[in-house]
């Protein structure tokens, strides 16, 4: 079931006229009838949750703001940088107006004065694209002036990053779009209240697939989409997986579907062969591939009770070759290169983990090493103005403590005979470290 | 070329038009300077500066928070290899190798004909098409060393025919 990557089923959906013919602007118009509170609560009924990694109810959020503010604005989060997310990348690219039109109904719903679009920097051609069907939605009577005759005028932009991704914080990425260094803003005021958001107007910030599912809940009510998915996690999710999987991409299944139908059924993984999965890109614990894990439903809820997060559902797989070791690395370089260096304990405990990390896989770690970076990485943790310094802990502390061996091996002299080389940055095939 | 040229006077003012406040155009300007001198020159800065009446040096400051712009001159085109896990766990670093050692480059480094600039950079949203690169921000996906091979030879070539090839 597609309600997102419709892109893949109807060719040409980025036209407008295509878009139309498969029931296109719709739910605007049907927004447009009702009161914009109204839309908020069958957004708020819909049960609809932030698909950028927060998973914050989407009608809760546009209900913050304050009606009587003459200027306010929707602020649409393309940034989409996390390690291994590539989904708003496939939603943009083959159904553009669907989000256009989710982020008009976001508008109408808190009576916004404008929409800006902040894309990645790489996503050029997108941008490009974008402003046409910006331009024919304008034509169209969809956007800008007078939408549809109701007297709203409400004109869309689009804004490219540059190579930030700490632009995708929501406050760091309002401070872009207004030409200051894309660092996150102390909070409160909250972007959705007068003070804290763009140009310090109350601003709704939503991703690209939450608003993307606006329309369809629209035009087919909060019902039918309460129907799909979970209790708690309501409606579809495109989860994008990635790293040692025999068919990687987008996959868009209800919310709730277990690991293992994703990962074994759609995407080719033998299970047997699954060391580690990282649920949410580089950001959210790493979880172990046990049957445990395979049988979790990927929801909101049921991620949590594992001990992670969905996140953005940004799904990494490791066979059983891949050393933690060199994974924790790899990931702390991003942060480390992403840290924006606003606050301390980011700034200086990426610095510090890389080093201590680059001197373990060169050999030349000390037994004391892991629990130096452990130690590094838990003060960094809940110290930082933006999750990224909680981002940047979370492949210290949970690789360590899932496979505590790929770490000691480093560290600890052994006989020859058991380890009789210098194991390579990637290591040999090993057995699964935890299960 | 310089910012005031007639060629850029629509998009910038297009920008501008986008934003109730002219600072907020600084981004898109920089990519302007950038496409106009090669690089974001000082003299492109101290453009965009009088533009969106900045200070140069705020101007510099957001020029060097993000890598998109590059403060210092490049090869035409401009290749970044993502190393990220994702594209690492499927050969990416082995690719980025044998990468610079046909260029004959490091890391960051320009080809002798002044051609190619690589560089490794973050994530770029193709995890499930690596390894990858994107090329003056266009990407090139599922990659092998077979495939940029040609690739370059063919932009080579091109110069060449074009007449203004070796040290251009």
């Amino acid at each position: 079931m597609r309600l997102l990557l419709r892109g893949r089923d109807i060719p040409d959906l980025h036209r407008l006229s295509v878009y139309q013919a498969n029931g296109g602007y719709e739910g605007l118009k049907k927004a447009l009838t009702m009161k914009p509170a109204e839309v908020i609560d069958e957004v708020k009924a819909s049960g609809l949750r932030g698909r950028g990694g927060a998973g914050f109810p989407a009608g809760v959020k546009w209900s913050f703001i304050p009606q009587d503010e003459p200027i306010k604005y929707v602020a649409v989060n393309a940034d989409e940088s996390e390690t291994g997310t590539f989904k708003d990348r496939e939603i943009m690219e083959g159904n553009p107006h669907q989000m256009l039109e989710g982020a008009l109904i976001c508008a109408w719903a808190i009576q916004a004065t404008a929409v800006y679009i902040y894309l990645r920097g790489e996503f050029w051609d997108i941008g490009d694209l974008l402003d046409g069907c910006i331009a024919d939605a304008a034509a169209a009577g969809f956007a800008g002036k007078d939408i549809l005759g109701s007297g709203w005028s409400c004109p869309v932009y689009t804004h490219l990053g540059a190579g930030a991704y700490i632009c995708g914080e929501e406050s760091a990425m309002l401070s872009s779009l207004e030409g200051v260094l894309g660092q996150p803003r102390v909070r409160p005021p909250f972007p959705a209240q007068k003070g804290g958001g763009l140009y310090r107007e109350a601003t709704v910030v939503n991703n690209v697939e939450t608003l993307t599912n606006v329309p369809w809940i629209l035009t087919e009510g909060a019902d039918a989409f309460r129907a799909i998915g979970t209790e708690q996690s309501a409606g579809t999710k495109v989860f994008c997986v990635s790293g040692h999987v025999p068919r990687p991409g987008n996959y868009e299944l209800p919310l709730g579907t277990p690991f293992r139908e994703l990962l074994v059924d759609h995407a080719g993984c033998d299970p047997d062969n699954i060391k580690a999965i990282l649920p949410s890109g580089g950001s959210g614990p790493i979880v172990p591939g046990t049957d445990e894990v395979l049988d979790t439903p990927l929801s909101y809820e049921a991620m949590q009770g594992l001990g992670t997060i969905l996140g953005s559902a940004s799904i990494i797989v490791m066979d059983n070759s891949v050393d933690m070791t060199w994974v924790a690395s790899r990931v702390t370089k991003f942060f480390k290169h992403e840290s924006c260096g606003k606050c301390t304990p980011c700034r200086e405990g990426t610095y510090w983990l890389d080093k201590v990390l680059d001197r373990i896989l060169e050999g030349e770690g000390r037994p004391e090493d892991v629990q130096l970076i452990d130690n590094v990485a838990k003060n960094m943790a809940g110290t930082t103005l933006c999750a990224l310094g909680d981002f940047a802990a979370n492949p210290i502390i949970h690789t360590i403590s899932n496979f505590p061996d790929d770490f000691n091996a480093h560290v600890q002299p052994k006989p020859e005979e058991e380890q009789p080389a210098a194991r390579p940055a990637r290591g040999g095939r090993r057995r699964r470290a935890s299960a | 070329m310089s910012l005031h040229d007639p060629r850029y006077k629509a998009r910038i003012a297009g920008h501008l038009a986008k934003y109730p406040d002219k600072r907020s155009a600084v981004m898109p300007l920089l990519y302007i300077a950038q496409e106009a001198y090669g690089w974001v020159s000082p003299r492109g800065i101290q453009e965009v500066a009088e533009i969106c009446e900045m200070d140069p040096t705020q101007v510099k400051s957001i020029a060097g928070f993000y890598t998109m712009y590059s403060e210092r001159e490049k090869g035409r085109y401009w290749l970044h290899v993502c190393t990220d896990l994702p594209c690492a766990l499927n050969g990416a670093d082995t690719f980025y190798r044998d990468l610079r050692e046909y260029l004959g480059v490091e890391d960051g480094g320009t080809s002798a004909d002044g051609l190619f600039t690589v560089e490794h950079v973050m994530c770029l949203a193709a995890c499930d098409k690596a390894p990858m690169l994107q090329c003056n921000f266009r990407y090139m996906e599922s990659l092998d060393m077979e495939k940029m091979k040609a690739w370059i030879e063919d932009r080579r070539a091109e110069l060449q025919a074009a007449g203004q090839g070796q040290g251009s």
